[in-house]
């Protein structure tokens, strides 16, 4: 892996809820594990992501969800291949059913993060991925 | 009488006990609570002065109020048992709702949906979300729907209601309609408290700092004029400790809030006799067990205080620290969901033990889904066998003279009235809010706990010790609302907005516009006209987000 690459990363919120803890704490470890994060407040529109995922060229987006705002996942994903950003890897976090975590996994999300995760996994698994996502975008 | 301790009496022993411990425990390991103070491994008489019981703990129902706001406590009338319920549409709503009154629950709550509580409806929001955290109730018409067969004049309903009050304004209606007089209905606006929405970023925000300042004070208003028995003002400790404040931090915010918002009523030139007695606040319960009893009971001791020589009330009523508490959805593990009944009855004992008016107790699916009907059953039947098998009930203040409970009571004390003054220097709470003070500090505390759940400094069982694998299909299957019935509901829903007539539909919102900009008005007398001329849930938040600007939230990491 090389250790040179800091990856950068778009924490958020998409949907209704504003629950915030899990995404504040996510943000800032990844931030004082040297990443570069972009954070935003709850309740951002999809177009609002797809457009900071753009402009900043973040190579991770996470999306926190805690009150089954992560319904609409797969329609944020859906604007991201439209935009040309299929190749950035989505995660998300929070309370997700295992049928629904299904249904992400197959809307093309990364992998999902459930309650109890620790922080330093989260981290490693941004790190190992990022690579990953600069190569294939490389490659277009 | 018992004579003062002889000290003295206690000295050898004590040295003795001292080095013994010292020699058997080995390294011992220092151990401090979620909000700071460190815990010793005994406490003793040392720890308690007698010679202060009268000043600090006096009797139940007597100032200073620490064993307990009434002479009976749960002796006589143990607490509500109000389960927060919420899901579907109306119609799913009633029939949980009967299910659980059938059950033994002796009073109601309404949660709305979150797109409710972002101030929309629901032919303007993303459909799959609909329901799934909440009821949709965006009219009159659908509370009249969700309430069918509840007679307002005697249960008492608790609404997730935040400025500018929509669903009393429903509710309202409803009773009007039903011929049952303003004056016999009772409940709680739940989530009045727009600071600790803002803080925690939670649920919603629908209208900027200052308007909701402003609605806030008109509902309270309105009420204490209309609705004698109703609870206009619900200060919230709830969100910012779910949001990661520790114990003594969210006692300490919340009782700077109720200085707010009683400062704010007073300065519109209202009586604090009236407002401050339909005060009630509402709290998390975590499962650090003695620092919650403790809090509670520091809380209520500051309040007595606060409520008579800062906020001028006269009232002992009014000095009365009533408060319903919910056992915490963070403590709660997804991994081996069914540990979370254990955490939850010890988190309910807490809140027992700490005295509160109300409870509820969250399911222990709440970690993997919005609580299944089965989840929901186990909850108020914890809440059954705490209060009727266990004898928790029969004493009075049980805890109360326990040298640590007692000493770690003015350690919490002490705690919260730091925190409080650092409020107070920031100008007070919505100065301490709107600079981003409040935010900060519940940000580290939230991280901070995180750190030592992750070096299992704090154990979690099942996430960082004692894990086991588990068979995912093994788990409650998902129950989510049927989508036709909900799409049968959004289609009823424009066709209702179709029929009104929609000239004192416009009335009414310019009559509620009007009201925004002029100071001699009360806006929310001006919903509760709106929601009685079929105006929409959406249609008045949207309205008042026009004349009075919308929120924005801050980022605050």
């Amino acid at each position: 892996m090389n250790v040179d690459i800091r990856p950068k990363v778009l924490i958020t919120k998409v949907g209704f809820d504003g629950h915030d803890r899990g995404s504040r704490v996510v943000a800032a470890y990844l931030r004082d594990a040297g990443m570069e994060v972009i954070y935003t407040p709850p309740w951002q529109e999809i177009p609002t992501v797809v457009k900071l995922a753009t402009e900043e060229d973040v190579d991770v987006i996470g999306i926190s969800s805690l009150a089954t705002d992560h319904l609409i996942v797969p329609k944020v994903m859906d604007a991201l291949r439209t935009a040309g950003l299929g190749d950035v890897a989505v995660i998300v976090g929070g309370i997700v059913p295992d049928e629904d975590e299904k249904t992400l996994l197959e809307s093309g999300v990364a992998r999902v993060f459930h309650p109890g995760a620790a922080l330093d996994d989260i981290a490693r698994y941004v790190r190992e991925v990022t690579p990953r996502v600069r190569a294939a975008r490389g490659a277009v | 009488m018992n004579k003062p301790l002889d000290t003295q009496l206690i000295d050898a022993p004590e040295a003795r006990w001292q080095a013994e411990y010292a020699q058997q425990i080995g390294a011992d390991r220092p151990i401090v609570n979620r909000s700071g103070i460190p815990i010793a491994p005994l406490y003793t008489p040392r720890d308690f002065d007698p010679a202060r019981y009268a000043e600090t703990l006096g009797f139940p129902g007597q100032p200073p109020y620490t064993r307990g706001i009434y002479p009976t406590m749960h002796r006589g009338r143990t607490w509500s048992q109000r389960q927060l319920i919420g899901l579907g549409t109306p119609e799913d709503y009633n029939a949980r709702l009967r299910h659980l009154l059938d059950q033994g629950a002796s009073a109601i709550s309404l949660i709305p949906c979150n797109s409710v509580f972002r101030g929309y409806d629901m032919d303007e929001v993303h459909e799959e979300l609909l329901g799934t955290c909440g009821t949709v109730v965006n009219s009159a018409e659908h509370m009249e729907r969700a309430l069918a067969g509840v007679d307002l004049a005697r249960v008492s309903c608790a609404m997730n209601d935040p400025s500018p009050f929509t669903l009393l304004a429903f509710l309202l209606a409803t009773a009007q309609r039903r011929g049952t007089d303003w004056r016999a209905v009772s409940g709680t606006s739940n989530q009045s408290d727009y600071l600790s929405h803002y803080v925690a970023n939670h649920m919603f925000f629908r209208i900027a700092l200052p308007g909701a300042r402003r609605i806030l004070v008109d509902h309270i208003d309105f009420c204490n004029r209309f609705l004698p028995r109703w609870n206009p003002m619900s200060v919230v400790g709830q969100h910012v400790q779910q949001g990661g404040a520790t114990p003594a931090e969210a006692m300490a915010f919340t009782l700077a809030t109720a200085i707010q918002i009683a400062d704010d009523c007073r300065a519109r030139g209202m009586d604090p006799d009236r407002y401050l007695p339909r005060f009630t606040f509402f709290f998390d319960i975590s499962i650090s067990f003695f620092e919650e009893i403790a809090k509670f009971r520091a809380g209520r001791r500051i309040w007595a205080r606060v409520a008579r020589e800062r906020l001028g009330a006269q009232d002992p009523r009014a000095w009365r620290f009533k408060f319903h508490g919910q056992t915490s959805g963070v403590d709660l593990t997804r991994q081996q969901p069914l540990n979370n009944v254990a955490r939850v009855a010890v988190q309910a004992m807490a809140g027992i033990f700490g005295g509160l008016q109300s409870l509820h107790t969250d399911s222990h699916d709440e970690a993997l889904s919005t609580p299944t009907a089965a989840g929901a059953r186990i909850a108020v039947a914890t809440q059954n066998i705490l209060r009727e098998e266990a004898h928790l009930t029969d004493v009075i203040d049980p805890l109360g003279g326990s040298f640590y409970v007692e000493r770690l009571t003015d350690q919490m004390e002490a705690e919260i009235l730091r925190v409080m003054r650092l409020v107070e220097d920031a100008g007070g709470m919505y100065r301490a809010v709107e600079a981003g003070l409040v935010q900060k500090m519940i940000g580290e505390s939230a991280r901070r706990f995180q750190a030592g759940v992750d070096s299992g400094a704090q154990t979690v069982v099942g996430v960082n010790a004692y894990r086991v694998d588990e068979d995912a299909a093994a788990r409650q299957p998902l129950e989510r609302p049927d989508p036709a019935r909900m799409r049968a509901h959004v289609a009823s829903f424009k066709a209702f907005k179709a029929a009104r007539s929609q000239a004192a539909v416009a009335r009414a919102l310019d009559a509620l516009a009007a009201a925004a900009h002029d100071a001699r008005e009360n806006v929310f007398g001006k919903v509760v006209e709106a929601a009685a001329a079929g105006c929409t849930h959406g249609e008045i938040c949207g309205r008042l987000r026009e004349e009075l600007g919308f929120g924005h939230v801050q980022a605050i990491v």
